[in-house]
């Protein structure tokens, strides 16, 4: 008997489509602006694409199934999920909500700057030293990194502001807050930057740009590193393996076309990289047409250098400049805004579920806190030394650890991988074969292990960013021990509804599942 | 631009693009139809003695 008459329903999208929207929402984000156009570029131009596609194909789009797959059998946030698949497995549910607990800090400043710097494209503030104004006027940047309490108050206001918007869109829940925001933002950002895009290529030297973006250069394909930095793009641009996509699929009704929207999602996201790298190197050649020079020795090709410093001085040069970057920043607002918002959704819910309170009550308590640590944070003069350091560490030690541990503990602990495929294959008109198991349960544990082992080698033995010792600790290893510490924590705080009170559908046939996940 | 860049722009294009309008055409090929057996809520269901991942 179903039991839904004592307590209120779990919230749910209003369709498939909405649900398309907001995942695409949360994989397209700053990285696809800033990130992968520079990657590319310096892994092998044009021949990035193969391992690029490989990636996608044979990691991204199996790991976004496994995350479909376990979000909707076992209805919940990370810490829900992982505890109804077994108690023991709580804590990383509570690691993963503290991986988006960090990035959330740092992330909703960057949208601030954006926004800052929609205002300062009007008038192109930064004047003649786009670089200088970024780190020294505009961001107050220590020459040193350290902690500060010296408020910027340029940066302090866009940072509230950023936090209430997003609060507010949290607290109206998944179908007024979420949904509806994406189904705003989403086609405002493909129009913009579609926009933007069709400006750069009438740019003089957008050819050249062009050029240097997708000449391939086949001898990259040789080096390992290059194969490893597809793979890592393609998780860390997917959004997957840190709850965000676990807690998504759990708002999808029962009956949904799983893996069929999981690859409009994966394409999606991907076919907005590639615009993204046309539209940045476009602008680029026209920045290397105008100084003279060639675009391989342009310098500040990704990250904040690259949309803060770069793209400024670019719009400076060009006709109609203000329009370009008002669209610019606006793109990357946004990009950053709807990834934000499922950041939010994966601390949000867990609260919820852990503690039996509404989105309004969630976002006002958990998201209060976090507002007031973010701008404490960051709205000083040694954020973006503390920005990148977060960064650094929450994505390629937090997120990467936590993908090898859940995929280890699914397909070997637990041994649900054939159900999670039958699953799968019972909801979705796209059928996956016994393929995906042997992919999830062995290609990306050895894969994303052999990444987290030599990147947290490299952090160990060269450290990072020229940070000293006590920065990186505190900021690197020391958000790393909070993501522990809190899952810890929060896995012995009582729930107020039992979370294992609960029975997957659709049942299990009754002659039960072979390995491979077809029915004995 | 050069034509092995032209080539590398359509390939990827072509790869990524019509990836994403053949994901399109198939979902929309498989409209999805509420089942009878489907749960008219989303609410727990009163536990059978089963574990909580079904299988155990």
């Amino acid at each position: 008997m179903a039991r839904a008459s004592t307590s209120p329903e779990r919230e749910q999208w209003s369709g498939q489509t909405g649900f398309i929207l907001a995942a695409v929402g949360s994989a397209v984000g700053l990285g696809n602006i800033w990130r992968f156009p520079g990657v590319a570029y310096e892994n092998g131009g044009g021949a990035f694409l193969v391992p690029y596609v490989i990636a996608l194909l044979v990691i991204g789009i199996p790991v976004l199934f496994f995350d479909y797959a376990l979000g909707h059998r076992f209805r919940g946030s990370a810490p829900t999920v992982f505890r109804r698949l077994t108690r023991r497995a709580e804590s990383l549910g509570w690691f993963q909500v503290g991986i988006s607990i960090v990035i959330i800090l740092y992330y909703t400043v960057i949208i601030a700057w954006a926004l800052s710097f929609v205002w300062f494209s009007v008038g192109q503030t930064w004047g003649d030293d786009a670089a200088s104004f970024f780190t020294n006027d505009y961001l107050r940047t220590t020459p040193e990194a350290g902690v500060s309490l010296d408020i910027v108050p340029g940066v302090f206001w866009p940072l509230v502001g950023t936090w209430v918007v997003t609060l507010v869109i949290l607290a109206l829940g998944v179908q007024k807050g979420l949904e509806r925001s994406n189904i705003i933002f989403l086609p405002m950002l493909v129009v913009l930057f579609a926009a933007l895009v069709v400006r750069a290529l009438f740019l003089d030297g957008a050819a050249d740009g062009l050029n240097a973006f997708f000449t391939p250069d086949w001898s990259a394909l040789l080096h390992p590193g290059v194969w490893i930095a597809a793979v890592a793009h393609i998780f860390f641009s997917l959004s997957i393996a840190f709850g965000i996509m676990v807690t998504y699929s759990s708002y999808l009704k029962r009956r949904s076309n799983l893996t069929s929207s999981g690859l409009v999602v994966a394409f999606s996201n991907s076919s907005f990289e590639i615009l993204a790298g046309v539209g940045v190197f476009a602008t680029l050649g026209f920045m290397a047409n105008q100084q003279g020079v060639e675009v391989s020795e342009l310098e500040g090709l990704t990250g904040p250098t690259l949309s803060f410093s770069t793209f400024p001085q670019i719009i400076s040069a060009m006709p109609g400049g203000s329009v370009f970057g008002v669209l610019f920043f606006v793109s990357l607002a946004v990009a950053g805004l709807t990834s934000l918002l499922s950041l939010l959704q994966v601390v949000s819910a867990a609260f919820q579920e852990k503690f039996g309170w509404d989105p309004r009550q969630a976002a006002l308590r958990v998201g209060g806190v976090a507002a007031v640590v973010s701008i404490l944070l960051f709205s000083t003069t040694t954020a973006l030394h503390v920005l990148d350091t977060l960064d650094k560490w929450a994505n390629e030690v937090g997120v990467i650890t936590s993908a090898v541990v859940m995929t280890i503990l699914v397909a070997w602990r637990l041994r649900l991988l054939p159900q999670l495929r039958w699953h799968l294959n019972q909801v979705s008109s796209t059928r996956i074969g016994p393929w995906w198991q042997y992919v999830v349960g062995i290609v990306v544990p050895l894969v994303i292990g052999y990444m987290l082992v030599s990147g947290v080698w490299m952090l160990v033995t060269e450290g990072y960013g020229g940070y000293p010792l006590w920065f990186r600790l505190v900021f690197g290893w020391g958000a790393i021990a909070f993501m522990v510490v809190f899952a810890v924590i929060m896995t012995k705080v009582r729930w107020v509804k039992d979370p294992d009170d609960f029975v997957p559908w659709p049942p299990l046939p009754t002659g039960g599942l072979t390995k491979s996940g077809d029915r004995s | 631009m050069t034509p092995t860049a032209i080539v590398v722009l359509v390939l990827a294009l072509t790869v990524v693009w019509g990836g994403l309008a053949l994901a399109i055409l198939n979902l929309r090929r498989a409209p999805v139809d509420p089942d009878d057996d489907e749960p008219e809520t989303d609410q727990p269901l009163a536990g059978d003695g089963s574990g909580p991942a079904g299988s155990r």
